[in-house]
């Protein structure tokens, strides 16, 4: 501006003082430099385009540095959130408890639970005979059997064979009575028989227990307590003897140690009496209390709280964590299911978060600054333009001179790559170049690089065009032939003489081309294409519409994204507009 | 002219070979496992070739298990006899999907270049006629606008104004929902109501260079001796603007409308993906993030082919149009 205002001051006083036609000061000269520079600064557009672009740089590259946040930080929050903590049923399926070293297999189990529907004493799976014995409250013991012996129905008369390796020689006459007096079991030889009508025969069967099954679910107040088929068992037959009392206690010995099952307030508890003391060893219920977490074991405790809650449909309770802490736990009931939930905290996003004085432009899906990388997004879009820009003018200028200074042949070669090179669609080419690296994952930053000179290699053909029009017309003029005359070398007259004289239009294409770079750059970012995540750029921040949701309701996420593409292309225009009409003043009337 | 029309066709066929081969050469060099991939699904199939014989059979049909240069001239010689190959992605015949869909784009294309004939050329002469005037300014800033706008971003938002907001138009496709139970007529008005939108995003966003050529051309015809001589002559304001300007600044118009035409047939890649109209773009689109090699490289084929056409029309329709460009 100094410079501008020296000039005016002379022309001002000089308006002012009577001149003659031939002062010498009456013809104000300026460099046609500066000639270019105040039509420019005249024009109202070219001005707007270059407060666009010089705020744009200010906004990314200072607004970037200046911001407190990174391009790609992520900002999470600590949010109270209502979470599952535990689950309880009603128990439906059979639970069965095998004698150590015995089998009961998986097909068995099924055939156990049809013969339990169809009230069958027996029943056989895989070649094995079964039987099961009600022993009370729920209770189902289940027991392999071995024939014995065989009676058959001959003609009136039973004839009894026994089996192999069977001994005993008063088993057939036990037998016999068996079936006369119809009993269900007999004794003989110390051994207890087991009497079993298949159609026309009975089987006596020596009968060894495998397995408990029932409907009632064991707590044990620790991970290391006997649980055993032993256990259950006694447990079981205890419980069958207390069932028939509302309340009492019912002592029983399993595995060397003793026990005393207690019925209270129809809660069975098992406690141990080792040790002379009386402590909670396991609790019967007909629930199942599970923690949602595999490593969280639920206390004995906790269990009856959630049973009486569920009993007396309480919906909240309270109940001291390992610190002693007290933690409110809701129950949700959902038909024969109970969910207990508990709040927690829990570090989350902050995803999709609305503008507020920490964000000024709100967060996107990832929780990251959108402001930030918006800022971010301009840096990247402006480098990406000028570096391109710089490839395809080196590029295009070079052959561009060379093809317009020495012309035929090579003239003719250098136009036809330029044709070639024309003809060659460049977006669908770079969307598959793109597809082609997400392939082979290339890493983002090399994918940026990749980016900038494919684009600048597909863009010089325009600008070579251009170059080589001029320096057609140029070199027929006379400063070349006096160039050629004083005898400068080829070199220094393309690029010192020639080149020169192209500027002012190079410079205009240059300007627009920025706006077109950043264009395409954004198009194919938003493609998913161009710059990748973690990298910001405009077109990959609009990217987020593609989910009509965020679209729709977070206008703030892509809004200002597309204005930002929008000014600064914009201003490049303006700005090429503008020197367009500074350069070539003929359009003027 | 005729010599010249010879020349520049021969000169674009050999071009057109050089740009089939950059393109050949690409398609080749992309390791994609496709071919592998669709070899194994076939082997996989009950009773069929081995994984190593499907691979072979495939790689001889598509001309991989040669040499790149062979590989091209095999291409080159089944693209001449119209055999495009089937396309990986769609499973038909490249030809056939592309018959199917390209008249989507026609349509969007013609219709969209229409109006921005009819918008532009008049805006334009408007804008060169009272240069530096307020309707000047205005012209010129919204044609920048249109030029400037990423047309992702311009179709975002009419999508949210006019389709969601609003609720006026569909947010994707070609048809209603109602469409099979409309009569004819009926079918008509749905279709060109979903063609609305993308339509509208067409228009602004390419009308700009037309209006930014059309207002240059005029300025310069109106700084023109003739026209400093009509006026000279006493004539009209009127008739020096519609009738001598007017015709001169037909001639480049022209000239850059009819090279223009041919790509009408190109397919309006983003528009048509992000409304969900299955024209050329959006099909190719798809078959070239899915790396459909024949199909992405029929497409590219044909886009340059579009191209050289575009560039012969304007040349010849120059040297047609100008009675005083001679061609040597």
């Amino acid at each position: 501006m100094s410079k501008q205002d020296m000039n005016e001051n002379p022309q001002n006083q000089h308006l002012s003082a009577s001149v003659a036609l031939d002062d010498e000061q009456r013809i104000r000269v300026l460099s046609p430099a500066m000639l270019v520079f105040r039509r420019f600064i005249r024009n109202k557009l070219a001005i707007t385009g270059t407060i666009f672009i010089a705020g744009m740089f200010l906004f990314s590259f200072v607004g970037g540095w200046l911001m407190p946040y990174g391009e790609s930080q992520v900002f999470t929050e600590y949010v109270d959130m209502s979470k599952d903590y535990a689950g309880a049923s009603r128990n439906t399926e059979y639970k069965f408890t095998t004698v150590d070293g015995s089998d009961f297999p998986m097909i068995a189990r099924s055939q156990f639970v049809l013969a339990i529907n169809d009230n069958s004493p027996a029943f056989s799976s895989q070649g094995v005979d079964y039987s099961l014995e009600n022993i009370g409250a729920g209770f189902y013991r289940i027991s392999a059997l071995k024939e014995a012996a065989t009676a058959a129905m001959i003609g009136g008369k039973y004839s009894i064979v026994t089996a192999e390796g069977v001994t005993d020689p008063r088993l057939k006459n036990e037998f016999m009575r068996a079936i006369e007096e119809k009993r269900d079991s007999f004794e003989s030889g110390g051994t207890t028989y087991i009497v079993i009508t298949q159609k026309k025969n009975i089987k006596a069967c020596v009968s060894r227990p495998v397995a408990i099954a029932t409907l009632n679910i064991f707590d044990f107040a620790s991970q290391e307590a006997d649980m055993g088929f032993e256990f259950r068992h006694e447990a079981a037959l205890a419980y069958s003897a207390l069932m028939s009392q509302a309340a009492g206690v019912q002592p029983f010995e399993a595995g060397g140690a003793r026990y005393e099952l207690a019925l209270e307030e129809g809660m069975a508890t098992v406690y141990s009496l080792s040790d002379g003391a009386r402590t909670v060893y396991a609790n019967i219920s007909e629930y199942i209390v599970q923690a949602v977490y595999g490593d969280v074991f639920l206390t004995i405790d906790y269990k009856n709280k959630v049973k009486d809650c569920i009993n007396e449909g309480i919906a909240e309770f309270t109940f001291a964590d390992e610190t002693g802490e007290e933690r409110t736990y809701a129950i949700l009931r959902n038909n024969e299911q109970w969910t207990i939930k508990w709040v927690e905290e829990t570090l989350v996003t902050q995803n999709y978060k609305f503008p507020s004085r920490e964000h000024l432009l709100g967060t996107d899906g990832n929780g990251m600054d959108l402001l930030t990388r918006i800022m971010y997004g301009g840096r990247v879009s402006l480098i990406i333009g000028f570096i391109v820009v710089i490839i395809e003018t080196t590029i295009g200028v070079i052959l561009g001179g060379v093809a317009g200074y020495f012309g035929k042949a090579i003239d003719n070669l250098v136009m036809r790559v330029v044709d070639i090179f024309n003809c060659i669609p460049s977006l669908p080419l770079i969307i598959i170049l793109g597809a082609m690296m997400d392939e082979l994952r290339v890493d983002p930053q090399v994918r940026m690089v990749l980016l900038m000179l494919i684009l600048g290699i597909l863009g010089w053909p325009s600008i070579a065009r251009l170059v080589r029009g001029q320096i057609l017309s140029l070199r027929e003029q006379e400063f070349m032939v006096a160039a050629e005359a004083s005898g400068l070398s080829v070199n220094r007259r393309i690029f010192k003489h020639l080149i020169p004289n192209v500027i002012p239009q190079l410079i205009v294409v240059c300007t627009m081309s920025l706006g077109n770079i950043i264009l395409t750059e954004s198009v194919l970012s938003f493609l998913g294409m161009g710059v990748k995540f973690p990298f910001a750029s405009w077109g990959n921040i609009i990217n987020a519409v593609s989910n009509v949701h965020v679209m729709t309701n977070y206008l703030f996420v892509w809004i200002p994204a597309g204005f930002c593409i929008l000014i600064t292309v914009l201003g490049f225009n303006f700005i090429g507009d503008g020197l367009r009409d500074a350069f070539d003043p003929k359009m003027k009337r | 002219m005729r010599n010249y029309v010879i020349k520049r066709l021969l000169l674009s066929v050999v071009i057109l070979l050089f740009v089939a081969l950059i393109i050949y050469t690409i398609m080749r060099s992309i390791p994609t496992s496709y071919v592998e991939s669709i070899a194994r699904q076939r082997a996989s199939l009950p009773g069929s070739k081995s994984y190593s014989e499907w691979l072979e059979q495939l790689n001889k049909v598509y001309n991989l298990d040669v040499g790149i240069l062979e590989g091209y001239v095999r291409t080159l010689i089944n693209m001449v006899r119209g055999d495009f190959g089937d396309s990986w992605h769609y499973n038909v015949p490249v030809t056939q999907k592309f018959t199917e869909v390209i008249w989507f784009s026609f349509v969007l294309g013609a219709v969209a270049f229409i109006l921005e004939i009819i918008i532009a050329i008049p805006l334009g002469i408007l804008s060169a006629r009272k240069q530096y005037s307020k309707t000047d300014y205005a012209v010129t800033v919204f044609a920048l606008i249109g030029i400037s706008l990423p047309t992702f971003f311009f179709a975002t938002i009419l999508k949210l104004v006019f389709a969601i907001k609003l609720g006026w138009f569909d947010l994707y496709g070609t048809v209603g929902r109602y469409y099979f139970q409309l009569s004819p007529f009926g079918k008509f008005l749905d279709i060109a109501k979903h063609y609305v939108l993308p339509v509208a995003t067409l228009v602004i966003i390419s009308i700009g260079s037309l209006m930014r050529f059309t207002r240059t051309n005029m300025l310069e015809v109106l700084n023109s001796d003739y026209i400093r001589t009509a006026r000279a002559k006493g004539l009209s304001e009127a008739r020096v603007i519609n009738y001598h300007a007017f015709r001169n600044t037909l001639i480049p118009i022209v000239t850059i409308i009819g090279g223009t035409l041919p790509s009408l047939f190109s397919g309006a890649l983003i528009t048509e993906t992000l409304f969900g109209i299955t024209g050329i773009g959006k099909t190719a689109y798809d078959a070239m993030v899915s790396a459909d090699i024949p199909f992405s490289m029929f497409y590219l084929v044909f886009l340059a082919v579009l191209t050289l056409l575009g560039t012969l029309i304007s040349d010849i329709l120059y040297a047609v149009v100008d009675p005083r460009v001679r061609v040597s």
